[in-house]
């Protein structure tokens, strides 16, 4: 499945995150999942949100540099050996992935993934 | 010492009348030669046979560094290009450098300037200079080089960079000169005291030769405590020739300009008049001798007074006091002239910026710092780390390519940078030279 996530850039400040976290729970928006990637001046926060337009009106407005990117989100059980096999398509097919992060839900694991060609990682971890 | 007293320590009469006719006969060359100047002379209704002497200096019109980028590369030679044996390059605001063509007469006339300022700081050949500014398109490297040649110095041509090495060849040949800016010759005297198997007492230097790039009284006191030297200004600009234009004496009492090839005006910069001595205003030269490239009463937008006072010392040359700032925003850093338009002009040349940037210099143990905090446009903080990464070094790689220094390139988020109601505040200089 295709869904949206939201991209912020933060520079590497004390106190950066705590806004966003504030700003998101003022606007009632949930955080579902978020990962950070850092260099040595900015970090790129990564997130899902419940709602994702109501998240980029609310960060907007408070002058964040926050984009909507789309990205892959795969679904399969939380057991040993789940992953795998989706691994195995993706590489067997040259899928070169970007980055990607995880997070588990009750008994479910969902993926995060951002490759150059969604729609065909989405087709493919579907069969 | 002195290198030319005939020249030098000429009295004021006749150095008039040498100066007078200079005059007469460079703008004639001048007009004669060069293209944009002869019709700007007609434009202002002005012929050669106008001026008579010195005094009519007045009546010419301006040369600007805007005219030397106008008509780059070489519209501004006066010369035939066969008769042309050096370039030079500054660099200028929008890529292009500006480039000075020198003749073998002007090369023997730069280095008689650098041979006085050398001189008038007791040095002699029995000296080993090191010059350690950097050699190449930049005037200071080979201009001291030839000046020093000039007066039988022993010279080492270090250029700039490989501290360590500049120090083992400064103990080991028993140096007693050196030549740079004055930025890395702080750097030089700290790397002289912290590092392992070197110290000031094994040194055997007497003077330092610095220049192009402005210092202060402190920073004097600083250098000449550090390295046990005394310490000389030497004042130059690529357009009217490079080092050497003028120099301080042993009195360390203002910069002697060499006015007998480099006559020096103050005007207003505002109303274009000229300036009595000892009033403060824009700095303007007229190259007396030059063939290559003259330059007539060319604005070096540098602030400053000239006294004619008779120096103690002898020679008859006005003196020019300290360079109290700009009429443009130009700035020195690490020795390299830098406007702030263009560092924006290349921001410019990237769609992802947003055009809102700010320029930090400061001096942090001795050396010129430079960052430069950046915006984009807020959809182009892309979500793709090594796309925002290559962003960065292709600004940082272009930059350095324009204007010559590396910067240390922040990108920030959108509203970071202060913003100004009035006049964009793009640069903060916060060195305390």
């Amino acid at each position: 499945m295709i869904i949206q996530q939201l991209s912020i850039f933060v520079q590497n400040k004390i106190g950066r995150f705590t806004e966003v976290t504030n700003i998101l729970g003022q606007a009632g928006v949930n955080m579902e999942a978020f990962t950070v990637s850092e260099n040595s001046d900015f970090g790129i926060l990564r997130l899902i949100v419940d709602d994702t337009q109501r998240a980029v009106d609310a960060l907007r407005a408070a002058n964040f540099a926050v984009n909507i990117t789309d990205v892959v989100c795969l679904d399969c059980a939380d057991t040993p050996g789940s992953i795998a096999p989706f691994m195995n398509i993706l590489s067997r097919e040259g899928v070169s992935i970007e980055y990607m992060y995880a997070f588990t839900m009750g008994d479910r694991s969902r993926i995060v993934i951002r490759t150059d060609d969604l729609e065909r990682c989405d087709r493919l971890i579907s069969e | 010492m002195i290198w030319n007293p005939e020249k030098e320590c000429a009295s004021r009469e006749e150095l008039h009348r040498l100066q007078s006719e200079r005059l007469v006969n460079i703008v004639k060359y001048t007009y004669d030669n060069v293209k944009f100047y002869h019709e700007r002379m007609d434009a202002c209704g002005v012929k050669p046979s106008d001026i008579r002497s010195i005094d009519d200096i007045g009546m010419l019109p301006f040369m600007t560094k805007q005219d030397l980028r106008d008509y780059y590369p070489t519209e501004t030679f006066a010369a035939p290009m066969s008769e042309i044996v050096r370039f030079h390059a500054s660099s200028g605001t929008t890529g292009k450098p500006i480039v000075a063509g020198y003749t073998r007469n002007d090369l023997d006339n730069w280095s008689e300037g650098v041979a006085r300022c050398l001189t008038a700081y007791g040095l002699s050949k029995h000296d080993i200079i090191q010059i350690s500014y950097g050699y190449g398109l930049f005037t200071g490297g080979l201009g001291a080089h030839e000046g020093a040649t000039k007066v039988g110095c022993s010279v080492l041509p270090a250029s700039s960079g490989n501290t360590s090495k500049q120090l083992l060849l400064m103990k080991d040949l028993g140096v007693t000169a050196l030549c740079c800016t004055p930025s890395y010759a702080l750097f030089l005297a700290e790397s002289l005291h912290s590092t392992p198997g070197f110290s000031p007492d094994q040194m055997n230097l007497k003077v330092g030769i610095f220049g192009a790039e402005p210092w202060s009284e402190n920073m004097r006191a600083e250098l000449e405590d550090k390295l046990g030297i005394k310490a000389y200004d030497i004042y130059g600009l690529t357009e009217v020739s490079g080092p050497g234009v003028g120099g301080e004496c042993e009195y360390q009492d203002g910069t002697h300009i060499w006015e007998d090839m480099f006559y020096p005006e103050i005007i207003d910069p505002n109303t274009c008049r000229p300036l009595d001595y000892g009033q403060t205003g824009e700095l303007v030269f007229t190259t007396l001798l030059k063939e290559g490239m003259p330059v007539i009463r060319y604005r070096t937008r540098d602030l400053t007074h000239l006294n004619a006072d008779r120096c103690r010392c002898g020679r008859t040359m006005v003196r020019m006091g300290k360079i109290m700032g700009r009429t443009d925003d130009m700035l020195i850093v690490r020795g390299v002239n830098v406007f702030p338009s263009q560092i924006e002009s290349v921001i410019l040349e990237f769609a992802e910026c947003s055009g809102q940037y700010l320029i930090t210099i400061d001096r942090i143990n001795n050396n010129d710092t430079f960052q430069l905090d950046l915006e984009l446009r807020p959809d182009c903080y892309s979500d793709n780390m090594s796309r925002m990464e290559n962003l960065k070094k292709e600004i940082v790689g272009r930059l350095a390519s324009v204007i010559g220094l590396k910067c240390d390139l922040h990108i920030v988020e959108p509203g970071n940078i202060e913003r100004s109601c009035g006049k964009a505040k793009h640069v903060a200089d916060l060195r305390k030279i």
